[in-house]
């Protein structure tokens, strides 16, 4: 079973939920959020190899091509322009589609490939890890998380820790979920934000729950909107100063004492509403 | 020889518009006849890539000479490779603004300026 | 001037930091480019004087009337998104190769309704958003508009102040370029820290003047110090400092700025940040 950890709202907390189940639950962790992914920090794997995450794109046979110029004009991203002189080409604006290959008649195009991210796995506290990293001015994201993924065991128990929002970084990650577990605060902005994940979520009629993280004890925000709706509340991780001074020296909250039950009761919650060993 | 002003509107009230990539129209004066012809800047619709999308309706219409405030290094590059030479124009009317062409003696933009539309790659702004 | 807030990582008080500016600036016009999870609204309501819909990308679409099901446009999609003839909405990136290679010519790519662009006239000055459709992403086009929209509704001597979007990505980048100042908050965290390079870098990038607020600080003395040390090798401006303060959770729940929290340390920093990056701001315009 594969479950997705989304916030829509960045920072309230996805990977501190993500890493510390992935170590009560014995599942594997991947970091999804490859544009800035934070969970290695915590769970400190070993034994980490990293391979490059590759994508396409077309390369001209400068004997062949006419410079007609249909190439550019079937490109829907601009990443060609016929300047009449050569063909040029913009990689970062290239999503590898071979729509361009599609039309060139006199056969001028192959293709070549580049890196635009890196994948690493390692192993930590009898898991395996693996996270996705963009390389910084790449615009994107997807073809890393799709390569990140690729590497999902068969029938394994997996966390993924996903991107903030609810663009198409989230929605790349959220074609493997079997179920997901939506990360909140109790305030207005994590409400609003957490409403527009549930939408994403009943859209794909994925099944969920959520988690509110900086409790305050209450909640009632969160909590009346959850009853509502019928959200299942699978759990709370109170707000504290210590909670975070160990979060910014990349240390596991569950193995502080007074928050390990917070999450032991949490990963039962998880554990009976997936029906998930 | 054909150039071309980015610039704010498609009729004679149009002035110059400092972007290049999302302006809304170019206006294309033929330098031996002085007629202003207007075209709507394709390139608005563009999510991504406008400087590459208008810098090619420009060469596919065959001009020889861009005049605007500012170019992001993909159009630089696209009209660079075209052997389309860019000026520097500053805020005016159109008519003015061939005058001025006319006249001489504009700054060439001679690499990629900062601004909005000055990416390396990615979707542009 | 405009002033674009970014974090590099969700959650280091990005927003917080941003009403608190909009309020000592007083009727800064306001753009929200964090497009995914648009906040500033909350604490904005007013009334909306611009709703358009907005279109940033396409997707294919099967005409079932001329399908013969041959699974052309299957083979040559790149992305997964099509299974037998079903397009997958949020797999198809809108290429048109399928459209291409169809025999039947049954497919088409269709402008998709992305959001809604608004400009929202509130008590405290004019502001620029998006409501996404679900599903939908932000992208470059999108940001350029808010911004524009921002630019025009302006005075003169009015500030823009644009909350950013968390990450290094299309609209992040879309935010900054061309933005007379740029302010990353941070946090003092490992995981700050990490993001904070990333998008420090990209600002080096795009040639853009940045400065640094670290918020929180105090939860971690020593990665405050790697923050400023790291700064000062690069030459941007430490602008600011905040405390952990009780006081910002509450102002988060009462939707108000921290600046109306008067005994409140964290109301103590922003006075001090203003100050500074009005310094920091003379100088870049001067250069």
């Amino acid at each position: 079973m594969n479950v997705c950890i989304l916030s829509g709202k960045g920072g309230t907390g996805k990977t501190t939920v993500a890493v510390n189940l992935s170590v009560l639950l014995n599942a594997d962790y991947f970091d999804c959020d490859v544009e800035e992914p934070n969970g290695f920090l915590f769970l400190k794997p070993e034994n980490v190899v990293s391979e490059e995450s590759m994508v396409d794109y077309p390369v001209f046979d400068r004997q062949k091509c006419l410079l007609c110029g249909k190439c550019a004009g079937v490109c829907e991203f601009h990443a060609l322009a016929n300047t009449k002189q050569s063909i040029l080409l913009f990689p970062e604006l290239c999503h590898g589609c071979h729509a361009c290959e599609l039309v060139c008649k006199p056969g001028a195009i192959t293709y070549a490939q580049r890196a635009t991210g890196r994948i690493e796995k390692g192993e930590a506290h009898g898991n395996h890890c693996a996270r996705g990293v963009l390389n910084v001015g790449e615009s994107m994201a997807v073809p890393v998380i799709r390569k990140l993924l690729g590497g999902l065991p068969e029938n394994g128990n997996c966390l993924l820790d996903c991107a903030p929002g609810t663009s198409c970084n989230v929605t790349a990650a959220l074609k493997f979920a079997d179920a997901a577990v939506i990360v909140t605060e109790p305030t207005a902005f994590g409400l609003h934000d957490m409403l527009l994940a549930a939408e994403l979520l009943e859209t794909r009629g994925i099944k969920f729950g959520v988690v509110v993280n900086k409790s305050d004890g209450k909640d009632e925000i969160i909590k009346s909107a959850c009853a509502e709706r019928g959200i299942p509340l699978f759990g709370r991780i109170p707000f504290s100063r210590s909670a975070a001074e160990a979060y910014s020296r990349g240390e596991l909250l569950a193995n502080l004492p007074e928050y390990r039950a917070s999450f032991e009761s949490i990963a039962q919650s998880i554990r009976e509403a997936f029906a998930w060993n | 020889m054909k150039i071309a002003f980015s610039c704010t509107g498609t009729d004679d009230t149009a002035r110059t518009d400092p972007r290049f990539g999302r302006c809304e129209a170019f206006a294309v004066a033929d330098t031996e006849t002085q007629k202003i012809v207007y075209m709507q800047n394709a390139a608005q619709s563009a999510a991504g890539g406008a400087g590459i999308a208008a810098a090619q309706q420009l060469i596919d219409a065959g001009v020889k000479g861009v005049l605007t405030g500012n170019l992001g290094p993909n159009a630089f590059r696209v009209l660079n490779e075209a052997g389309i030479k860019a000026y520097r124009i500053g805020e005016m009317s159109v008519p003015e603004a061939l005058a001025a062409f006319m006249k001489g003696g504009l700054a060439p933009i001679g690499e990629a300026g900062r601004a909005h539309a000055g990416m390396r790659g990615g979707p542009n702004a | 001037m405009e002033l674009t807030i970014i974090s590099g990582k969700g959650g280091t008080g990005k927003t917080t930091v941003a009403v608190a500016l909009s309020d000592l600036i007083q009727n800064a016009v306001k753009a929200d480019c964090d497009v995914d999870a648009p906040n500033l609204y909350l604490y904005y309501r007013g009334e909306d004087v611009e709703r358009e819909p907005f279109s940033a990308s396409k997707q294919a679409v099967v005409d079932e009337t001329l399908c013969i099901d041959c699974g052309a446009c299957e083979s040559v999609c790149r992305f997964g998104a099509i299974t037998g003839h079903k397009i997958d909405p949020f797999a198809c990136e809108g290429c048109g190769a399928c459209a291409l290679v169809c025999p039947q010519c049954a497919i088409t790519l269709v402008e998709q309704n992305d959001a809604q662009i608004i400009l929202t006239q509130t008590q405290k000055g004019m502001l620029s958003r998006a409501e996404m459709a679900v599903g939908s992403e932000g992208s470059g086009k999108l940001v350029t508009l808010l911004r524009k929209n921002a630019r025009r509704v302006k005075k003169p001597e009015e500030w823009i102040v644009a909350d950013g979007s968390p990450g290094v990505g299309c609209p992040v980048i879309a935010s900054i370029t061309g933005a007379d100042l740029v302010l990353i908050v941070t946090e003092p965290t490992l995981s700050g820290l990490e993001d904070f390079k990333r998008v420090a870098e990209l600002c080096g990038h795009f040639n853009v003047q940045a400065a640094v607020c670290v918020n929180k600080f105090d939860i971690n003395p020593e990665i405050t110090e790697t923050i400023q040390e790291y700064c000062a090798e690069h030459g941007v401006p430490v602008a600011g400092k905040i405390p952990f303060d009780e006081a910002v959770p509450r102002s988060i729940n009462e939707l108000k700025p921290i600046t109306a929290y008067k005994d409140s340390a964290a109301r103590e920093a922003v006075l001090n940040l203003w100050v500074r990056l009005q310094e920091i701001a003379k100088t870049a315009g001067d250069t």
